[in-house]
């Protein structure tokens, strides 16, 4: 219990808080279009913060660990180069890149997880 | 899982844009009718399109976020009327009412939908990736 516990480190929130972030990226290509619609994005640190925080709140062995919470601060609102007509501040360039970049992000911290669980998966083998 | 929600979102998008470009076809198809007074007349429609917004993000929905058309207004532009009394549907004066769709914005209005749909097919298949790499991580 206690080697599973610590066995994925802290890339499990990770994953959560980075899926978090693709899905506020595609919401704004979504509403790429859409009048007075203001572009958001995650700032990482302060969710995944929030969330190693919550994590070390446990101090009992009964306590569960809290999951990210959806509403966690560090929703931004992103300052744009130029603001549309009908004042939709989405980029649709920018939110491209940051798309490609946040799916790059999710993948690395899976090769990561990938690589704890293969290696927990070695021990257990012992071959 | 929030991975989950961007297929919600993404299709959202997709459905949008279709009813754009539904307009446009429409309007497009129009453009060449006359009427035989200014109130019959065609005008150009645009669908209006408006954020699903955060409360409804966090409901139970399982579509959360994304975008919807609330409604498809008439372009505002004036009619144009047109002397030509052996049209058929001249009025008595002798006038046709054309329509006030400009077939160049429809045009790049048709190029705007089309990208922004690629757009989103494209963010639904990277989710979709990324779904099926997280699935993998137990094969390791």
């Amino acid at each position: 219990m206690s080697i599973f516990d610590t066995a994925l480190s802290t890339h499990a929130q990770s994953l959560t808080a980075r899926s978090q972030r693709v899905e506020v990226i595609a919401q704004n290509i979504a509403n790429a279009d859409t009048p007075n619609f203001k572009a958001r994005d995650v700032d990482f640190k302060k969710v995944f913060k929030n969330t190693l925080e919550d994590a070390m709140k446990t101090t009992h062995g009964k306590h569960m660990a809290l999951a990210l919470d959806e509403s966690a601060d560090g929703m931004m609102y992103r300052t744009p180069f130029n603001v549309a007509f009908d004042g939709n501040t989405v980029e649709l360039n920018v939110e491209q890149a940051q798309y490609g970049k946040a799916a790059a992000e999710y993948q690395a911290t899976v090769n990561f997880l990938q690589d704890k669980i293969g290696g927990l998966r070695k021990a257990l083998r012992g071959d | 899982m929030a991975l989950d929600n961007i297929f919600g979102i993404g299709g959202s998008a997709l459905n949008a844009q279709t009813v754009r470009m539904n307009t446009v076809a429409s309007n497009l198809a129009n453009a060449g009718t006359v009427a035989n007074s200014e109130s019959d007349a065609f005008r150009g429609k645009r669908a209006v399109f408006k954020a699903i917004l955060n409360d409804q993000l966090n409901g139970q929905d399982n579509n959360k976020g994304g975008v919807q058309v609330t409604s498809i207004t008439d372009d505002p532009t004036p009619i144009k009327k047109m002397h030509d009394p052996s049209n058929p549907s001249a009025d008595k004066d002798g006038y046709v009412y054309l329509s006030n769709v400009n077939e160049m914005t429809e045009m790049v209005e048709m190029m705007a939908a089309n990208r922004s749909y690629q757009n989103n097919v494209e963010v639904i298949n990277t989710a979709r990736q990324l779904m099926m790499r997280t699935l993998d991580i137990i094969k390791s």
